[in-house]
């Protein structure tokens, strides 16, 4: 029709006049990688994991309980190996960055009014922290006594 | 060529083309209803509007008061059948959008609130805190998507209306993401493309608003009419031209000048007093208020910056408290585009184009002259507004006049034959004008950039708030010039997927002929009134133009003038007087004018 | 003189390329211009062919979104100047996880039917003449859902959410915050039918929390927020079906009430 030289006649083999092709971006397996609320996100879900294994090790403890002093005791001298003090101290960090996490997402999930106005959020976060602290201090109370 | 074919079209997803849509799908649920936006809907620029709608709701109030401050407001070129169609429709319609979920601002008791609004004498605006235009608009989409026959085509641009034998018979479009051109065919065609400010070098208006629907009708040989009037706002911010609300006076902002002088009162507005006033100084109207910024501009009084002259208004008495009560969104604006404080700082301020009056001329249910084409919301001019619209009526004109052009449409439509060949064929001749005048063009050298800069500077100088034989016919001239200049423009891009290129080059194609009409119709007519100030003709002239211009396009591309009479029906033309007729002991806007931007 | 930046945009035309690559533009920087005019500057002085969606300029139509500097924008409401410091660079992306049309231009037509599976609609079960009036509405009932009215759809939400990126039939924040929009509107009868929409693994539960949408929107709409509200209430619904067998009919108790 018209014997001008113009871009769209010029096709790549994947274009069809009239029918564009979106480009689809693929998400990297790394995206989380990328930015910092995304490592955040993992190391949350991840944390998962973590308590998870205090609870095996609990677990495990009761089991050596069940199976004598001796056990307890063999049980307990593997407590204090650098393998297990490590598995602990990376369980607690992931334990406690999990409740805090937690803790501070709790105002989103709870929409608490009150005379038709939202509660602010550290009013929602605070007694979470509060009887985090309580029961912490009765535990602590309940070993060291 | 593809093609597709409905019974009533809709150029628009804005209040009006939504209100219209849903409006023919409840008259006759059998029509096959089309939407054509170039935008998706919710992002037509009504989304903008924040001030409010009126009608009237409250015991106090009366239909004959909002008439007449409306009448009154428009400097008597109101059609008074129209208005009082309008001010009895109005509150229905604003109940209708209560019904179909719009989040208007509430009283204690839970029934509607209403606030106060420049020009109008008694509460009567209702609002949705200050983003009515943005809840309406939403409210509107959203009821839609229930509504099955009707069809979106989102992000399709309209080029051209087929018109055959005087009737008009569907439009042809360009769909962006494909760039595929072609006929969409319909018994009814309804333009609700908005209004023209793009055309002015400094508005308020969004990107989108070209005025496309008033060049479309007039190329199709439907007439214009009030072109001359437009509406300037006299606090916008410069450089963006963000609307800073008139309530920010009403809660008692001054206007000051460099001196930091109440300088309205230099100009029979009235004397100053420490609380506001109604219709009185800082709450005059619109036109006469822009007017008095150009005065004391001339005369020096003003503060130059590098996006021009302002002035300042002064919210600081206010103090923060009622500044975050009333008008957090001012403060929010000042903050985040202004870089300034409001509480602490004074906000520079200057007239901003902000409203068409004229448009696409129409009869009461929007039928344009034209069998089969419709006009509503800013495109058209009905009309209620005037030579000056006042603020929070056009949100509702929409919806009223919106829901009358689409029932009107579908009446219509159901008694017409699907359109015939002969569409097609101008589809196509359509279609090959686009790709040799723009996508398949050899040579060129104009921009599409130059032009329309060139075009806003010169609206800007011969018809602005004031103006005169010369500077317009100077105008004329230079637009005329432009016209040529436009067939030798270039495009980089030549691509047929989302071409915005293309777009903006018909778009102003568009904006050429709106503004030639404006030239044109202000041209014309000598005498001054309302938003149309001539300085060598500076009384108003019943005698002679209490009548509306009618502008044709004749074939030959140029322009043809007439004049309508104004409809009087019960409100004879008087006088327009502000400030001096203020009561001796100054009635006092009440305290509770809620917050937001108007429009 | 103004200060200059390099803009750094990713080109793509489906007639020209197989992929995106990266162009180069110098702009000036004004203390007044948004990452917007820089892209108008080069469109009107440099590049015609630059696209990009924009329209009102003043953060309310949700046109301009983009990936500025990496992270989800309104580039109408983001100055030039909070990126600029002499040479450097400023990358300008189109909104991440959407199909890109063309340069910044993403493709919207998913998210429009994700927003209408929620049937965001007033849901009455029988309509009183318009001669009644207005349905009466608090200001406070009005609060309960003010919030989730606020969206303008501009998509930067689902840019943040990586589960979007990875699921791509999730519902996603905004359409589930609209759909929240409505189930706290004193006026709406709909929630039940809402929840068999959004009960599902592609709706609610397909979200998992990871909280970016409500830090990226520009008006504060808080989807994630919506999300876990509407979690809570699922699997109270749940739980209450089994407790009671009346449990179930719990969203037509809710309905009557409103009629009252
Ligand atoms: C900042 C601001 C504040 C305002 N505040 C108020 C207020 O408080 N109260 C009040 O009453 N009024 C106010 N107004 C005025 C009012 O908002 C407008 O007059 C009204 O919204 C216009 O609505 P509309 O439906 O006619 O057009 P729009 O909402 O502008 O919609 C136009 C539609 O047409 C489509 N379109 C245009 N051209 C084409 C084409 N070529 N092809 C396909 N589609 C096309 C667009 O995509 C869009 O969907 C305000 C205006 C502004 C700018
Ligand atoms: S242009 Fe409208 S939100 Fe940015």
């Amino acid at each position: 029709m018209f014997a001008v030289k113009q871009p769209t006649t010029k096709v790549l083999p994947l274009y069809q006049e009239f029918h564009p092709r979106w480009y689809r971006p693929r998400v990297s397996v790394y995206w989380w990688l990328g930015q910092w609320q995304y490592l955040k996100f993992i190391l949350r879900e991840i944390s998962s994991v973590f308590v998870a294994v205090f609870v095996v090790i609990t677990l495990l403890q009761l089991r050596a309980l069940r199976a004598g002093p001796e056990a307890y005791a063999r049980f307990q001298h593997w407590l204090q190996s650098p393998i297990a003090l490590a598995i602990n101290g990376i369980s607690l960090f992931f334990v406690l960055f999990h409740t805090i996490t937690w803790f501070n997402l709790a105002p989103r999930a709870m929409a608490v009014r009150f005379r038709g106005k939202r509660l602010p959020e550290i009013l929602i976060a605070a007694p979470n922290y509060v009887v985090w602290a309580l029961v912490s201090a009765g535990v602590t109370w309940l070993v060291l006594r | 060529m593809d093609a597709s074919s409905h019974d009533v079209l809709l150029v628009g997803g804005g209040g009006a083309g939504l209100r219209a849509a849903i409006a023919a799908a409840e008259v006759n649920p059998k029509l096959s209803i089309a939407v054509v936006s170039k935008v998706y809907p919710m992002r037509s620029h009504t989304v903008s509007a924040e001030g409010g709608a009126a009608g009237v709701v409250k015991g106090d109030d009366s239909l004959d008061e909002h008439a007449y401050d409306t009448i009154s407001g428009g400097d008597w070129l109101c059609d008074q059948d129209a208005v009082e169609a309008f001010v009895k429709e109005a509150p229905q319609e604003l109940l209708q959008l209560e019904r179909w979920g719009c989040p208007w601002s509430r009283e204690p008791d839970g029934h509607i609130a209403v606030r106060a609004f420049g020009g109008m004498k008694r509460r009567r605006t209702w609002f949705a805190a200050d983003k009515t235009g943005f809840h309406m608009l939403h409210t509107l989409f959203q009821t839609t998507l229930k509504f099955d026959p009707i069809t979106r085509y989102d992000e399709w641009f309209v080029t051209k209306l087929l018109v055959d034998d005087g009737r008009v018979d569907g439009v042809v479009a360009i769909e962006l993401m494909s760039g595929k051109i072609q006929a969409i065919t319909a018994k009814a065609v309804i333009l609700c493309t908005g209004g023209c400010g793009r055309v002015f070098p400094f508005t308020t208006n969004a990107n989108i608003k070209n005025g496309d629907g008033m060049a479309l009708a007039y190329r199709a040989g439907a007439s214009l009419k009030d072109m001359e009037f437009v509406q300037y706002h006299p606090t916008g911010l410069p450089f963006t031209g963000i609307l800073i609300t008139e309530a920010a006076r009403a809660e008692g902002g001054y206007l000051l000048n460099k001196d930091g002088y109440r300088y309205l009162q230099d100009y029979n507005l009235g004397k100053p007093q420490p609380n506001p006033v109604m219709r009185s100084m800082e709450l005059g109207p619109r036109d006469r208020l822009s007017q008095a910024f150009v005065m004391e501009d001339q005369k020096g009084r003003t503060l130059a910056t590098p996006y021009g002259s302002v002035v300042h208004l002064d919210l600081r008495h206010l103090g923060e408290k009622i500044i975050n009560s009333k008008l957090p969104f001012v403060r929010e604006l000042c903050l985040k585009y202004q870089n300034l404080d409001p509480v602490k700082e004074l906000i520079p301020v200057r007239p901003v184009v902000h409203y068409m009056m004229g448009g696409v001329s129409t009869d009461m249910n929007g039928a344009t002259p034209l069998a089969g084409l419709y006009a509503a919301g800013e495109v058209a001019c009905v009309s209620i507004n005037g030579a000056n619209r006042l603020g929070s009526n056009s949100l509702s004109e929409c919806l009223v006049f919106g829901a009358r052009a689409g029932k009107a449409a579908a009446l219509y439509a159901a008694e017409q034959k699907a359109a015939d060949d002969k569409a097609m064929a101008q589809a196509n001749d359509e279609r090959k004008r686009l790709e040799a005048q723009f996508l398949h063009k050899q040579g060129g050298r104009e921009r599409v950039a130059t032009i329309r800069e060139q075009m806003q500077k010169a609206i800007e100088k011969s018809a602005g708030i004031y103006r005169e034989e010369t500077s317009l016919a100077e105008g004329a001239n230079k637009l005329f010039e432009l016209q040529e200049r436009y067939q030798d423009i270039v495009l980089d891009d030549r691509s047929r997927t989302f071409n915005t290129e293309l777009e903006g080059a018909l778009e102003l194609g568009f904006m050429l002929d709106v503004a030639e009409s404006i030239v044109q119709c202000a041209l014309h007519r000598t005498e001054s009134r309302g938003a149309h100030q001539r300085t060598d003709f500076p009384a108003r002239d019943d005698e002679n133009f209490l009548a509306h211009s009618l502008v044709f396009r004749k074939p030959d591309g140029s322009s043809r003038v007439e004049y309508l009479p104004v409809k009087v029906t019960r409100w004879a033309p008087g006088e327009r007087v502000y400030g001096e007729q203020a009561p001796e002991s100054p009635q006092q806007i009440p305290q509770a004018v809620p917050a937001g931007r108007a429009g | 003189m103004a200060d200059k930046i390099v803009l750094e945009i990713p080109r793509y035309s489906p007639e020209r390329d197989v992929k995106p690559h990266f162009e180069e533009f110098e702009v000036p920087v004004h203390k007044e211009w948004v990452v917007l005019d820089a892209l108008n500057y080069i469109k009107d002085q440099v590049d015609g062919s630059l696209t990009y969606r924009w329209s009102c300029r003043m953060g309310i139509c949700g046109s301009c979104g983009m990936m500025v500097d990496g992270e989800p924008k309104l580039s109408c409401a983001t100055f030039l100047s909070s990126y600029s410091r002499n040479g450097n660079k400023l990358r300008v992306e189109p909104l991440r996880y959407f199909p890109i049309i063309r340069d910044l231009v993403t493709e919207l037509s998913d998210f429009l039917v994700k927003l209408k599976a929620v049937k965001p609609w007033l849901i009455r079960q029988e309509e009183p003449p318009l001669s009644e009036g207005e349905f009466l509405q608090t200001p406070e009932q009005l609060e309960q859902y003010k919030q989730y009215s606020m969206c303008i759809n501009c998509t930067l939400c689902y840019a943040a959410c990586p589960v979007v990126g990875l699921d791509p039939v999730f519902v996603g924040p905004a359409a589930i915050a609209l759909a929240q929009r409505y189930n706290q509107d004193s006026r709406d009868q709909g929630a039940g039918d809402r929840m068999a929409v959004l009960a599902h693994p592609e709706g609610i539960w397909g979200c998992t929390f990871v909280g970016e949408c409500t830090r990226v929107c520009p008006k504060h709409v808080d989807p994630a927020g919506a999300i876990q509200q509407y979690k809570l209430k699922a699997a109270l619904d749940w739980v209450k079906s089994f407790v009671t067998p009346l449990g179930r009919k719990n969203t037509d108790v809710r309905r009557e009430a409103a009629n009252d």
